[in-house]
């Protein structure tokens, strides 16, 4: 009952100020860390989607989505297993120019991880890749044998399998 | 969902607008909403406002508290006695964060309150300016909503939705911060009330299957237990809550912000739950095949240990709020939805009953409860007072239609136990944030809400001094509230803890007190002390008999304990009787 599983919880809420530190201010009251966070538009206009992931157990996951769906103005919550979802990260290398030439491999590297390289100049170039979290550690670990020279990573972005019947919902809100 | 709209649809179809400043629209925001009372302290940022108040000085009183603690707590007070919406108002900086325990109290223990700050003007915000500071930021975790104004056109909307959140569902604080150069702009006015918020749906629809599924339940049952709280109050479900428990013939407990929904003598009114509740109800919670929790929480202190709280009961909940289902006590049967709603769907389907030998049960844990405790609290026959005596005293001169409004600790522990009320909203005390000062400013909000009650603070000699101040309110505005100050010389709580659980280690609870009724004379307030038994009689009839504020200050024995109890990790049932 209380083993540790990985949630994607996805908020859609109002676009407004402040509601970052109320949604925050829930995981920190419980001394929960917040795995990634991530804050974007949605498929309606003028509403928020959050997508969070947390690692809990099913139990204290429910009692969270209560209190989140509980502020005025989140309106609604769901949370999905890893099974549930599609989910992607995203990460971005910045590495010296003269890898691409002194080090041949660098190249396969490239190509084999399907990662896209963003531009090139004289010093530096930079590629962005798309996956799993996995596949972006991965990349990570053969680069940095070479040296990198900034890397960053997002939050985990996730779409579920099944249908989210948020539209629906604010339909019966208009009428 | 026909009745909701969209703010922006309400904003669309309003009449006719006038040119008035933000400063005003504020006021005239508030007039609309009913207000006729508020609480508050003025300052630098909320200067306008004051400005605007003083020409509305004859449609709408403002009562200046003597710290804005005290103003969140009268508004509280004012709340709690009435169901309307208390108003608190400050300036920025210290002001504002002056307001915080008020809300916090507010927030745990629902009340509905709005708070209105004033704040540094928009240009100056994050520039760490003269009193700037981030209540946005500080309130959110303690509010059920808040928000920034920087524009005086957003005014009239953001409040009516403030007052709107505030009382609707589950209530409880909402701040709202305006800039300074929002209250100097002006705007074209006209307000129209909150109807609806899109994101936010305040009482989810009873289900009647649910109803029903409880219904059966409660029916078969064989030795059913209600336990009340405050949803009952809020919902002002009690005529309803007490034709359920008539009809079904259920023993019922209150929670300590229950307290007063049902009246005292109710013979099947059990008492009430928790830490210092009664003997009865708290020992039979773990006998009763089904337990039936209305507008309650299962709090920490009414549960005791939750691994052995109720464990052999079927659990039904009634509660407006989703989050509380599940949240402490796993239910069987949940039932959402406003209290005075889902117990009239309740009523028909419940079958006539009596439950003579459940109840026996209860009478015969009271009497040994009324041997072991209540017979020395009420009647001692030792030397020194015991507050219980003193709540007696009131109990009787006041016939029991007084509201008590009491602090934290014994005393007030003392005051829930023994208050006997006849009328609802009448207990009023901070129950879940546990906020000692709260009671004196309280009472000058409940007192003002309703003047034509007896309203009777019952304060220990730690708390009244944590706002002792607002004496000067209660001077100022003339406020005829009655003030019991219960004289333990200790933070009486605590030391008895300290006695229980620390071997008699008292350290920081003695407490070395001013002269307590010179310091009322000095606020030109009636005072007089007690230190003698046979002194009690009379000085609480010139207290009830005056026109006027009066205090009374009564030296209590020093080291008297608050029993039954139950100790921390203890369950419900390991209460202990001494």
């Amino acid at each position: 009952m209380s083993e540790l599983k990985l949630y994607t919880v996805s908020i859609y809420t109002e676009n407004n100020i402040g509601l970052l530190n109320r949604i925050s201010a829930i995981f920190q009251r419980r001394h929960i860390n917040i795995e990634s966070i991530n804050s974007s538009v949605s498929e309606i206009d003028h509403v928020s989607k959050w997508t969070i992931v947390v690692k809990l157990s099913e139990e204290q996951m429910k009692k969270i989505i209560g209190q989140i769906e509980k502020q005025v103005e989140v309106i609604k919550a769901y949370y999905h297993t890893e099974e549930e979802t599609i989910y992607q990260e995203s990460c971005m290398f910045k590495l010296r120019s003269n890898l691409l030439f002194d080090e041949r491999q660098i190249q396969n590297i490239i190509k084999e991880s399907n990662a896209n390289i963003v531009t090139v100049n004289r010093e530096f170039f930079v590629i962005v890749k798309s996956g799993r979290k996995e596949e972006l550690e991965l990349l990570h670990r053969e680069l940095s044998v070479f040296g990198i020279m900034q890397f960053t990573r997002s939050g985990r972005i996730a779409v579920t399998k099944d249908e989210m019947k948020i539209s629906k919902m604010l339909e019966a809100f208009q009428h | 969902m026909k009745d909701t709209q969209t703010l922006d649809k309400v904003q669309k179809t309003t009449p006719s607008k006038i040119r008035i400043s933000g400063s005003e629209a504020v006021i005239r925001c508030l007039i609309a909403e009913g207000v006729d009372i508020l609480y508050g302290y003025p300052g630098g940022a909320i200067m306008p406002v004051y400005d605007e108040l003083y020409k509305f000085r004859d449609q709408i009183h403002h009562v200046l508290t003597r710290h804005e603690q005290g103003a969140t707590h009268a508004a509280q007070g004012y709340a709690r006695i009435s169901g309307k919406v208390g108003v608190a108002m400050a300036t920025s900086g210290p002001g504002a964060t002056n307001l915080i325990t008020g809300i916090a109290d507010a927030q745990i223990d629902s009340t509905p309150m709005v708070c209105i700050t004033g704040q540094v003007a928009s240009h100056l915000l994050g520039s760490d300016a003269f009193q700037e500071t981030d209540i946005i930021g500080i309130s959110t975790p303690v509010t059920k909503w808040n928000h920034q104004i920087t524009k005086a056109s957003q005014i009239p909307e953001v409040i009516a939705k403030a007052f709107y959140i505030a009382k609707s569902g589950r209530p409880g604080p909402v701040l709202i911060d305006i800039t300074k150069d929002a209250q100097f702009e002006e705007l074209d006015f006209s307000y129209e009330k909150c109807k609806g918020v899109r994101s936010y749906k305040p009482v989810p629809k009873t289900d009647i299957d649910d109803v029903k599924a409880a219904a059966l339940l409660i029916n078969s049952a064989k030795k059913p237990f209600i336990v009340w709280g405050q949803g009952v109050i809020l919902s002002e479900a009690e005529n309803e809550l007490k034709a359920v428990i008539e009809k079904a013939g259920i023993p019922s407990a209150w929670t300590i912000l229950g307290a007063s929904a049902i009246p005292t003598a109710h013979p099947l009114n059990v008492g009430m739950v928790g830490m210092h509740g009664n003997y009865a109800p708290n020992v039979l919670t773990n006998d009763c095949d089904v337990l039936i929790a209305i507008g309650m929480r299962f709090d920490d202190r009414v549960t005791g240990n939750l691994s052995t709280y109720a464990k052999q009961a079927k659990v039904i909940h009634f509660d407006i709020d989703p989050a509380e289902i599940d949240k402490n006590v796993k239910t069987d049967v949940a039932v959402l939805g406003d209290a005075k709603e889902s117990l009239s769907q309740l009523l028909p389907l419940l079958k006539a009953n009596s439950h003579t030998d459940w109840h026996q049960k209860f009478k015969d844990l009271y009497a040994i409860e009324y041997d072991k405790v209540i017979k020395h609290d009420l009647y001692p026959t030792k030397e020194g007072l015991t507050m219980g005596e003193v709540l007696k005293e009131i109990n009787i001169q006041t016939k029991g239609n007084a509201a008590i409004v009491s602090d934290v600790g014994q005393h007030q522990m003392i005051a829930c136990r023994y208050a006997e009320f006849t009328t609802t909203k009448s207990n009023i005390t901070s129950g879940g944030l546990g906020t000692m000062g709260f009671a004196l400013p309280a009472a000058i909000g409940a007192k003002m809400s309703a003047p034509e009650r007896d309203v009777v603070a019952i304060i220990g000699d730690g708390g009244y001094q944590m706002t002792i101040q607002e004496l000067g309110t209660i001077f100022q505005q003339k406020v005829p509230v009655k003030i019991v100050v219960l004289n333990n010389e200790f933070l009486g709580m605590v030391r008895q803890w300290q006695q229980l659980f620390f071997e008699k280690r008292y350290a920081s609870t003695e407490m070395t007190n001013p002269d307590f009724v010179a310091i009322a004379k000095g606020y030109y307030i009636d005072a007089q002390k007690v230190t003698k038994r046979e002194d009690l009689k009379n000085a609480v009839a010139e207290m009830m008999a005056c026109e006027g504020p009066y205090f009374l200050e009564v030296r209590v024995e020093k080291e008297g304990n608050v029993f039954p109890m139950i100790p921390t990790g203890a369950s419900v049932s390991d209460i202990r009787l001494e």
